[in-house]
């Protein structure tokens, strides 16, 4: 049973296995340096669709029907799924996930929201109410584009602390049983507000919350940097980084040489133009099949991988409201 | 000597609109506003013609050359049928501009489907 | 508990994101824009004179000139060139009135999707029409002032 530690931890003391993960991601993301990591590379981001939405839903299908059949499993047997994506009212995830037919929660914690599904799904899963859980996440692009800021078809210019929208999807199988990489533990994370109105520096809005939750993680668990092999964030990209690490430096914490942010490892940023890194919800999910992987191979046998995510929609930032950061820790351990 | 002056002045008038963009994080929308409305009181006052008649092109074409023909409208209006024409003037010179942009947008629109970036 | 806690003020986080935040490369950015706004103009400058030569005058020769140029820039925004166009040139592409043009044929195309009444009938000017409001609105001002003072 999980146990909980400190104030905002819980502990799983037989650790909940991930059985498999896969990933799904569109033309930008398979020319940058992840692409040997990620299952499928799609080289049109309508995905034989009409629409920027509906393929994300194909992206949500094909991840979800992957990582079943990476861990063998027949959807039938998949207990709960736990998705959530961008767009309004998370619609990919919702027509992505309805022809399976399995009990669905629906998530959003903006690009946070593989996190999210991870710690929720290694809850159930400990807690006895499921042998396998589904969790998934997924973004693209254009769709958020379209909705947040500008059609695509615009020619305007992107700040140097923007950052770029992954289009594509993860998702991993979570289990009772195996001896694959297992999550052992996780910190869930706070909304922290410390008055970001630029929709243009979301790694400036989140960074503070991964702070946060990264300090309470060790207090929690009497762990350092150094107990880990690496700590990835998910989406801060490199203005967010910079100040993830100054803001934890004040602390005493100095997390330079573990920390690693999947926006920053999905896209080459000098050869793909994408000025602070990669966001969205897909960018720390597939990003996610690369960490796997690397645990499998006994390459990392620690780390933990911790989903940011900038909360708001267009009218609260039209209304001159704050962006707020979340980030939620999710612990993986190579052996039990 | 025209085409010199012609990009001289219309990538000046763009210089100014990119350190606008870098500097204080206006969106291209604000700019394009900003742009007409200055380009329509400088109409006002008689000057923007001058630099038309410099520039050509390099002048008329930039936004505010929209603006200074909404300003060259209203006061042709006016003169025309005095004080009902600031009402009728702007628009009207910018008909043609503006219909133009719908007419093809809806073109391009029917014709062609959404592109990534 | 402070100990847990990012506590800082949203003066001070301000301050460091700042420092953090690389700017935009405004000297490049600059050149850029002035290459892309004078090679626009150019165009607008050679179609003027060309309908000069088949005797247009003033008024409807430049109407004709930005007429054409609207037209090329929604053929462009259609075909996916105009946005390449203007990640190199910024201001340079948006400035001139083929901007207006990207700017009202984007969303078009964008939103057909939604439907051609409230999808592309209510959002081709989401971007220009503000252009469309302010500049209207100036320009009556313009007019009442020029009423009294002329």
């Amino acid at each position: 049973m999980a146990l909980k530690v400190g104030l905002t931890s819980l502990k799983f003391e037989n650790g909940v296995n991930i059985k498999s993960v896969s990933s799904v991601a569109g033309t930008k993301e398979g020319e940058g340096p992840l692409k040997e990591y990620i299952d499928i590379l799609v080289n049109d981001n309508l995905y034989g669709q009409k629409t920027w939405e509906k393929a994300e839903t194909e992206f949500v299908k094909k991840a979800v029907e992957t990582a079943a059949q990476k861990a063998a499993l027949s959807l039938n047997n998949i207990d709960y799924i736990l998705a959530g994506d961008l767009q309004n009212q998370s619609a990919a995830s919702c027509f992505g996930v309805k022809d399976f037919k399995r009990p669905f929660f629906g998530l959003f914690g903006a690009c946070s929201t593989f996190g999210e599904g991870l710690s929720l799904g290694a809850v159930l899963i400990d807690s006895g109410c499921g042998k396998n859980v589904m969790c998934e996440a997924s973004s693209h692009f254009s769709a958020a584009e379209a909705q947040f800021r500008f059609p695509p078809e615009l020619g305007n210019q992107r700040p140097q602390t923007s950052t770029w929208t992954v289009t594509g999807a993860g998702a991993a199988v979570l289990s009772d049983e195996g001896s694959e990489p297992k999550i052992t533990g996780i910190t869930t994370g706070k909304i922290v507000d410390l008055g970001i109105t630029d929709a243009n520096n979301m790694g400036a809005a989140m960074a503070p919350a991964a702070a946060d939750v990264l300090l309470n993680h060790f207090k929690d668990f009497s762990a350092a940097p150094e107990s880990y092999d690496r700590i990835f964030t998910g989406d801060l990209g490199s203005v967010g980084s910079k100040l993830l690490i100054e803001l934890l430096r004040e602390k005493g914490y100095d997390i330079q040489k573990q920390h690693r942010d999947c926006g920053m490892l999905i896209y080459d940023s000098d050869k793909q133009d994408t000025h602070a890194g990669g966001s969205g919800c897909a960018c720390s999910a597939i990003t996610f099949s690369m960490i796997y992987k690397r645990l499998l191979t006994g390459e990392y046998n620690k780390i933990l991988f911790m989903p940011t995510g900038a909360l708001m929609n267009p009218s609260s930032v039209a209304q001159g409201e704050s962006i707020l950061g979340i980030c939620h820790i999710v612990m993986i351990e190579r052996q039990v | 000597m025209d085409y010199v002056k012609a990009f001289i002045v219309g990538g000046g008038i763009c210089v100014i609109g990119q350190i606008l963009i870098d500097k204080t994080k206006l969106t291209s929308a604000r700019i394009l506003v900003l742009f007409v409305v200055l380009g329509c009181l400088l109409g006002g006052l008689g000057w923007y013609d001058k630099l038309i008649d410099f520039a050509g092109a390099g002048a008329s074409v930039p936004l505010p050359g929209f603006g200074n023909t909404l300003a060259k409208g209203v006061m042709a209006e006016v003169d025309a049928r005095g004080f009902a024409g600031a009402l009728t003037g702007g628009l009207k010179s910018a008909a043609g501009g503006i219909t133009a942009a719908i007419v093809f947008a809806f073109l391009a629109a029917v014709i062609f489907s959404p592109k990534e970036k | 508990m402070a100990k847990r806690e990012i506590v800082k003020s949203d003066k001070d986080y301000d301050k460091l994101v700042k420092e953090a935040s690389p700017n935009s490369p405004i000297v490049k950015n600059c050149i850029k824009a002035f290459i892309g706004g004078g090679i626009i103009c150019c165009i607008g400058q050679f179609l003027m004179n060309v309908l000069s030569s088949y005797g247009l005058v003033t008024e409807e020769r430049n109407m004709a000139v930005s007429v054409i140029l609207i037209g090329i820039a929604s053929l462009l925004t259609g075909l996916g060139w105009y946005s390449k166009i203007g990640r190199f040139a910024g201001a340079g592409s948006v400035v001139p009135i083929t901007g207006f043009s990207n700017s009202v044929t984007a969303p078009a195309i964008e939103f057909k999707k939604e439907g051609f009444v409230m999808g592309l009938g209510a959002k081709i000017f989401t971007v220009a029409g503000p252009v469309i409001l302010y500049g209207t609105l100036t320009s009556i001002f313009v007019g009442i002032v020029y009423y009294f003072v002329r």
